[in-house]
């Protein structure tokens, strides 16, 4: 028993989606009550593996033990007889019933279901609530519980149902600093009580509180795993972004412009009334590439939806072509030159159902060329999509069919055929080459570097920071809605973007944590 | 190991080995870009009328012969012909009405208290101005009839834009409120005062119907139907306005993405669906009842519905579907003297309905080989 012993031992795992390869034989071992921590960017791999441990994906190859046996997990059901259980992200409770009826819903031991027996599961969840000291209102329904609360059932849940071994899927990325707190807590507790714990995330002072080995990942491989005592928040934040740049295209110095789009001061809310973008100056000049590196969730998203007019910003000033911006609305924005290739191209770029002509027009058809006193000139608009498709190099078996059909790339490409189309003066890309194989993504670089060599200015929005530092003439990282660094091309280390990302404030010279924000 | 794990007693193949090759190397597929022909309204009506030939059996009657007789009652005479155009002419103006919103996804089934509306509408007309001339009439009252329409269509838009009201409540709800409305009219304000103990207005004048073709009860109402059929469907076909509804429909985001703004088409789409049930209440009143009365409406609105989708939203399409349920409903009445509840017609409607719903959802599966 005091020799350690591996409880999860997972090889030469591989799990492909379509042509993206979301793990590359991965190797990860969990030993016998430990908090281990599985660090990577968003797109690393961590959720496909943790998926497969926990029954929702099946691998393609490789094996899994569990306690030394290979064992093969079809469904989430079938990974809690084996004690595996996971706290997801998005908690899985339904909301409208009690944490009680939420952690036995789904129990199909008893066929009595009389007042007795629910005293008597009440009587049990209570109990292994107050042995790890997780209280939370039992007989309440589960949208009037705090987020906090809530993913304490969550864990009483996993626990109910047996499982040794709880995984943690980005468990604070949800909470308030407080609850974070009486989380690690919670999950020291439970180790005293000899469960094993996997806690995935990408927040470095997290891993460097809780945890007590580290497994870290990235592009879909396991990059090293070590003890915590043997690493530092440098190192971890080094091997996350990884050191090497990938061999990509060229890129000429041109002398930037004159500035296309200033941003001064600009505060942006969500609907929660969270400061998103909490007051960033910045601008955007001809012939420039700036890229805006972030973990996700420190304002990207908010960010580009203010300078599309998708939603309104609550303080500062952008001003666009030496004109200021009030209100502006999304066609109005369009027609100024401002061109969008959104986050998730099927969910907010392109209509899946819909033909490549239609998909084309979409921030055209109000030009006299497309539509003369409001009738779309069908003739020459399927004559302009021919040669678009042509031009971009768009395969597709014919104008009519539902662009859902083809290939990532090849959506991705018209989705570019149609922004460019419009002369941009200013390009929002936002992760552009997301899920992309390698051929559609140099081609959305080469689309990319194009516009800039033609005098657009590019925002470019990327998780990937090769990309941004292959194709950005300037870095902005974002972190916690402020930019934390500006960095020249070439003066830019990955190292240093890295720390930046993290929230490290200071630039050169020592590490210093106590200007680490949580 | 000291500690005896919980999962020791599962012990069905957990071994990797015991991976069993599946008898069947096929598993069915949900592509949501697939989805089914003109073959599925058919196949739908196919399998409504089996299934509605097993009650009919167990009624101890011959299927085959009612249907037959359902058919010669709607089409086999001029009389039957013309009674089917008929009650096609509301249906297809109803159906244009609740197509064109959910070709947006917004969910009308109001269509009947629209064409209350419009009927009622149309009415006020022959109630408050009874001194205008004559060929003023016609005119006047189609157009307060679409108005009264798109107006009630409007109150289940307003909520929804400004306050994510639910507009499948809403449309709904304003049924019985238009309902209750038309009964009060009829038995209490507009009653004709010589009409005995019948709810209903005082008669219209001969300026105030449409005029019939030959010597039948059809009425001009088919030439206005036909019209609005050709304009919507130029209209969603040709134009840039057509263009953005396509895209609402297909993705309302890419669609904001592009500027394109929901809430300003939900307020013009709902005054159309509801001006053209209107319409078709102005008419019906107009055309064939030649004053507002109790039970005005057999449902017109809800079994536009169905002649919506049967169509699958394609206005040109819904002329057939018109008929086809229009002819339903004539057949329906000539087979109650065999012995069949005027019901029967109503079960065959659902019955089309829910095979036409499931065959969509159906024709979105593919048989995949499992390699």
């Amino acid at each position: 028993m005091n020799k350690p012993s591996i409880v999860i031992e997972m090889k030469d795992i591989v799990k492909k989606f379509g042509d993206v390869i979301a793990n590359d034989h991965v190797n990860f071992q969990v030993e016998k009550g430990e908090i281990h921590a599985l660090l990577g960017e968003n797109g690393a791999g961590k959720s496909t593996i943790m998926s497969m441990l926990s029954g929702i994906y099946r691998p393609d190859s490789g094996s899994i033990l569990i306690n030394g046996r290979h064992v093969m997990v079809r469904s989430p059901k079938e990974s809690m007889a084996l004690g595996v259980g996971m706290v997801h992200q998005n908690f899985r409770l339904v909301d409208t019933l009690t944490a009680i009826e939420n952690i036995i819903l789904g129990e199909t031991n008893d066929k009595w279901r009389g007042a007795s027996w629910r005293k008597k599961k009440q009587k049990e969840i209570e109990e292994i609530a107050e042995k790890y000291g997780l209280n939370f209102p039992l007989s309440v329904p589960i949208w009037q519980l705090s987020v906090g609360e809530q993913q304490r059932v969550e864990i009483v849940k996993t626990l109910y149902r047996g499982a040794d071994i709880i995984i943690f899927d980005e468990p604070t990325s949800v909470l308030t600093p407080g609850e974070v707190e009486q989380l690690f807590l919670t999950m020291q507790e439970l180790r005293r009580n000899g469960k094993t714990m996997i806690i995935t995330t990408h927040k470095l002072k997290e891993v460097m509180e809780i945890a007590d080995r580290i497994s870290v990942m990235r592009k879909g491989k396991m990059i090293a795993q070590m003890l915590k005592e043997e690493t530092t928040i440098q190192e971890l934040a080094n091997l996350m972004v990884g050191q090497e740049m990938a061999e990509g295209i060229l890129i000429q110095p041109v002398e930037i412009g004159a500035p296309i789009i200033e941003v001064k001061n600009l505060v942006v809310r969500t609907d929660q009334g969270i400061h998103a973008i909490n007051g960033i100056d910045f601008a955007i000049h001809e012939h420039e590439i700036v890229g805006i590196a972030g973990v996700a969730g420190n304002g990207q998203k908010e960010l580009a939806e203010a300078l599309t007019g998708l939603i309104p910003w609550k303080s500062g000033e952008i001003i666009f072509n030496h004109k200021k911006l009030v209100n502006p609305s999304v066609s109005e924005l369009i027609d100024k030159g401002i061109a969008h290739i959104p986050e998730n191209r099927m969910k907010s770029g392109l209509a899946g159902s819909l033909g490549v002509v239609e998909n084309l027009l979409m921030k055209s058809y109000r030009t006299e060329h497309r539509a003369k006193f409001g009738l779309l000139n069908k003739k020459a608009n399927i004559e302009w999509a021919r040669n678009l498709i042509q031009q971009f190099d768009v395969r597709t078996p014919d104008l009519l069919s539902p662009v859902g059909q083809l290939s990532g790339g090849n959506q991705q490409k018209l989705l570019f055929a149609r922004e460019i189309d419009l002369k941009p003066k200013l390009m929002i890309a936002v992760h552009p080459t997301q899920g992309l194989d390698v051929g559609a993504t140099r081609s959305v670089h080469e689309m990319l570097v194009h516009l800039r060599e033609t005098g657009s200015g590019v925002l470019l929005i990327s998780e990937d920071l090769d990309e941004i530092m292959q194709l950005s003439d300037r870095i902005l990282v974002l972190y916690n809605g402020k930019i934390n660094g500006n960095l020249k091309r070439g003066q830019a280390e990955k190292e240093m973007i890295g720390q930046l990302m993290a929230g490290v404030t200071n630039q050169k010279g020592a590490f210093d944590e106590s200007k680490v924000v949580v | 190991m000291s500690q005896k794990s919980s999962y020791e007693h599962i012990s069905v193949d957990l071994k990797v080995d015991n991976r069993k090759p599946r008898m069947v190397p096929y598993k069915f597929e949900y592509n949501p870009h697939k989805k089914g022909g003109w073959w599925v309204p058919l196949l739908s009506i196919f399998v409504a009328l089996i299934i509605c030939a097993v009650f009919i059996l167990l009624n101890g009657m011959n299927p085959i012969i009612i249907y037959t007789k359902m058919f010669q009652g709607a089409f086999g005479s001029s009389f039957g012909i013309s009674e089917t155009i008929v009650k096609a002419i509301p249906l297809l103006l109803c159906g244009l009405g609740v197509a064109i919103a959910y070709r947006i996804a917004i969910w009308n089934i109001g269509a009947e208290g629209q064409f209350l509306l419009g009927a009622i509408g149309a009415t006020a007309v022959t109630i408050f101005l009874p001194d205008l001339p004559g060929a003023l009439y016609i005119p006047l009252m189609l157009i307060m009839g679409i108005a009264a329409g798109a107006i009630w269509g409007l109150f289940t838009a307003l909520p929804r834009t400004y306050f994510q009201v639910n507009e499948l409540i809403t449309s709904l709800m304003l049924n019985y409120v238009a309902l209750l409305l038309l009964n009060y009219l009829v038995y209490e304000a507009w009653r004709d005062p010589a009409g005995f103990n019948f709810a209903g207005t005082t008669e219209f004048t001969p300026y105030q119907m449409l005029a019939n073709i030959g010597r039948t009860r059809l009425h001009i109402g088919l030439v206005f139907a036909l019209f609005a059929v050709a304009v919507l469907a130029f209209m969603l076909t040709k134009t840039r306005w057509g263009y953005e509804l396509k895209l609402l429909g297909a993705n309302p985001i890419a669609a904001k993405n592009a500027g394109i703004k929901m809430n300003k088409h939900i307020l013009i789409v709902m005054m159309i669906s509801g001006g053209l049930a209107g319409f078709a209440g102005a008419i019906e009143v107009s055309g064939v009842a030649g004053r507002l009365m109790y039970g005005i409406s057999p449902g017109y609105g809800y079994t536009a519905i169905i002649v919506a989708w049967l169509a699958k939203l394609n206005p040109w399409a819904m002329i057939m579907t018109s008929l086809f349920i229009g002819g339903l409903i004539v057949g329906g009445y000539s087979v109650q003297s065999m012995g069949l509840p005027l019901s029967f017609s109503s079960m065959l409607q659902g019955a089309i309905l829910f095979c036409l719903i499931s065959g969509e959802m159906i024709s979105g599966y593919r048989l995949k080989k499992i390699n």
